[in-house]
């Protein structure tokens, strides 16, 4: 009972830590990594999504695209970045750079930090779904290298919708997960009470989700986590993203893409049980199917069956 | 001489619970045979109830055309999850509910006589929810398609990802996603057809990406839950939000169909959404360029001559050269059963 406790609190604390306000937000991590960024702005085709920042940066003399969601640091900019849940926009315009860095050659680095798309109305008149669902496309086949950071809430299809890549990076104390804890909760538990009890269940840290190959690395945080010394935080993910980008540039195009599709394919685990073949039906004959249309508990001709109204089907027969 | 009175039957106690359904628009008692025969759709008020799995099948395909593939795939428990009940236990109590394994079937069958490959879910079986088993089948329907050279018809009817199976349920959407983006690339079209209810995780996946976007009427299509939207706005959603038809306002359905004409219009669809012949270019931007064929237009032009019966035999042969079913990837099969 105690251990059961110790470990929600645990896992609690990480999830707390992930949504943690003075964390390093993207264009943070991005001013601390990159030589030089230049942000970018607009879907071109119906607005520009401050919940999600796009640009080009220069990362230890590499060329890279950069998009990634955006939280701000206090009540008023993450007003204005509505807590960093982007609305279809927002997807459409990291799509315009993909394309662009697919087109020009360059790698493409996605920082995830999400507790969600934007629900709401007109999120949905404006098609979020199929903007997430288009750009997880986009990333299954775009022709360049792509590495993907979760930096700290990794929510649902908001966050996968930009974190399909050849190599999935996560910081220590960020989280992934299908659906936020409170919503799990809320409909598996009925009540928001157990979100700690739906973390543990979900595993949604980030040790568990590369011990399950969701994440393939794990990268350290300062003690007690990132938003104790930005810097160190930053050091610490440039290292390995430029890691990761040197293997990923080395690999031919084809067999980067062939690689990727082959990642996404083999994750979620089932069982195949041996079905018994049913030999392909040699056509039934009529003896047959008049034989079967009868059936064995029917009586064929004469009176009807006794203390049954005919009109009346026999309780079995319903499905 | 006594006047006999008629004998009046003594009402059950108890009706089987099955018999009649209230129809939940407009509030008439349906009896359940003739709602069946009706295929489903209150003749009252045009309602459409959900379908299972079976059901759409014959709506949709030819008698007897179905051939199931990957029947045998069983779902696996990788969290070791438990809420108020263990996630296999759920599963199981599914299983004896519907009696289908997971909650999708896929297969090869015919649509007027046009071979399709086909996946139908069923809300039946936990809500539809696409975990790793449903992933893979609607996986390999498009990829067989490929294969195949034939279309590839999906059939939604599903609250989202499988929360049981945590994010490896998240990477179905990409999974499923980039199968039918190959698809796509290569020429060969999908069909998608959403019925009540499409949302979360599947509509943010393959449904929303068919190269022509069916609905049925009135049904829940979405992203997002109502009670969380009308949360954000903090206030009443308008009438029919994330509905079939508000869904096609916006442009992301082509079509809303009652379900009575659904299996004309598929067949219809696909007389016309015919997979490509030569697989398509997609990477110009590979360093080579294109072959040089001046005498390319006499290729196209005798393809258009080709008399209509060689068409039959074309459609046949794709049919037969479908790849075989559970056995397809032994590698991948071995180290999870």
């Amino acid at each position: 009972m105690l251990e059961t406790t110790d470990l929600n609190a645990s896992v609690w604390a990480t999830v707390q830590l992930a949504r943690n306000l003075r964390r390093p937000r993207t264009l943070e991590l991005v001013g601390l990594i990159a030589d030089e960024f230049i942000e970018l702005h607009g879907d071109r085709l119906f607005g520009d999504d401050p919940a999600m920042v796009a640009g080009l940066a220069r990362i230890a003399g590499r060329r890279v695209v950069v998009v990634g969601q955006q939280k701000g640091a206090e009540t008023d900019e993450n007003i204005r970045r509505n807590f960093g849940m982007p609305h279809p926009e927002g997807y459409r315009k990291s799509m315009r750079l993909m394309e662009l860095a697919e087109r020009l050659q360059i790698p493409v680095v996605t920082f995830i930090d999400v507790p969600g798309a934007h629900p709401g109305p007109e999120s949905e008149e404006r098609g979020i779904a199929e903007a997430i669902a288009r750009s997880i496309a986009l990333m299954s086949r775009l022709r360049t290298p792509i590495v993907a950071v979760i930096t700290g809430e990794g929510g649902s299809g908001g966050a996968l919708a930009i974190a399909v890549g050849d190599v999935v990076i996560a910081l220590e104390h960020s989280v992934y997960s299908v659906i936020s804890p409170e919503g799990c909760a809320s409909i598996l538990w009925r009540t928001p009470d157990q979100a700690a009890t739906a973390a543990v269940a979900m595993k949604m840290t980030a040790a568990d989700q590369a011990a399950l190959g969701v994440v393939d690395l794990v990268v350290a945080e300062p003690e007690g986590g990132a938003q104790n010394d930005h810097e160190a935080a930053a050091a610490a993910l440039k290292e390995a993203l430029v890691a990761q980008l040197e293997i990923l540039a080395a690999k031919p195009l084809d067999e980067l893409i062939e690689d990727r599709y082959r990642r996404y394919r083999s994750l979620g685990p089932f069982a195949t049980i041996a079905t018994v073949e049913v030999p392909p039906p040699e056509r039934p004959g009529l003896a047959d199917r008049l034989r079967n249309l009868i059936g064995g508990t029917r009586v064929p001709t004469g009176n009807p069956a006794p203390g049954r109204p005919p009109d009346e089907p026999p309780v079995g027969e319903e499905d | 001489m006594p006047i006999k009175l008629p004998s009046f039957r003594a009402r059950r106690d108890v009706y089987p619970a099955d018999l009649w359904t209230k129809c939940p628009s407009c509030e008439e008692q349906l009896f359940n045979k003739q709602l069946d025969k009706a295929l489903r759709v209150c003749p009252n008020c045009g309602h459409h109830f959900r379908l299972s799995a079976a059901a759409r099948l014959e709506l949709l395909l030819d008698e007897g055309s179905f051939e199931e593939r990957d029947a045998g795939l069983q779902s696996v428990d990788p969290l070791g999850f438990v809420d108020q009940k263990a996630y296999p236990d759920r599963v199981a109590a599914a299983q004896l509910a519907t009696g289908m394994r997971d909650a999708a079937v896929w297969g090869f069958g015919t649509v007027t006589g046009y071979p399709v490959a086909i996946c139908v879910m069923d809300f039946g079986f936990m809500g539809g929810s696409m975990g790793a088993v449903v992933g893979e089948k609607v996986t390999r329907a498009a990829e067989a398609a490929l294969d195949a050279r034939v279309p590839l018809v999906v059939v939604a009817a599903s609250g989202g990802a499988r929360m049981q199976e945590g994010t490896l349920a998240l990477m179905q959407l990409a999974k499923t996603v980039a199968a039918t983006e190959r698809l796509r690339l290569a020429g060969v079209p999908f069909i998608s057809i959403m019925s009540d209810p499409t949302t979360g995780g599947v509509f943010a996946s393959f449904a929303a990406l068919g190269d022509v976007n069916l609905a049925e009427p009135n049904a829940l299509i979405g992203f997002a839950g109502a009670r969380v939207n009308a949360g954000t706005i903090g206030g009443e959603l308008p009438d029919g939000f994330q509905r079939a038809e508000f869904l096609f306002r916006h442009g992301f359905v082509d079509r809303v169909v009652h379900r009575t004409e659904l299996r004309s219009e598929l067949a219809a669809l696909l007389a016309f959404l015919e997979p490509s012949e030569v697989v398509a270019v997609v990477e110009p931007e590979n360093g080579s360029l294109p072959s040089f064929r001046p005498l390319s237009f006499l290729t196209a032009l005798a393809d258009k001559v080709i008399p209509e019966g060689d068409n039959g035999t074309g459609h046949a042969g794709s049919a037969a050269g479908v790849p075989t079913g559970p056995g397809a990837d032994p590698a991948e099969d071995a180290d999870r059963a």
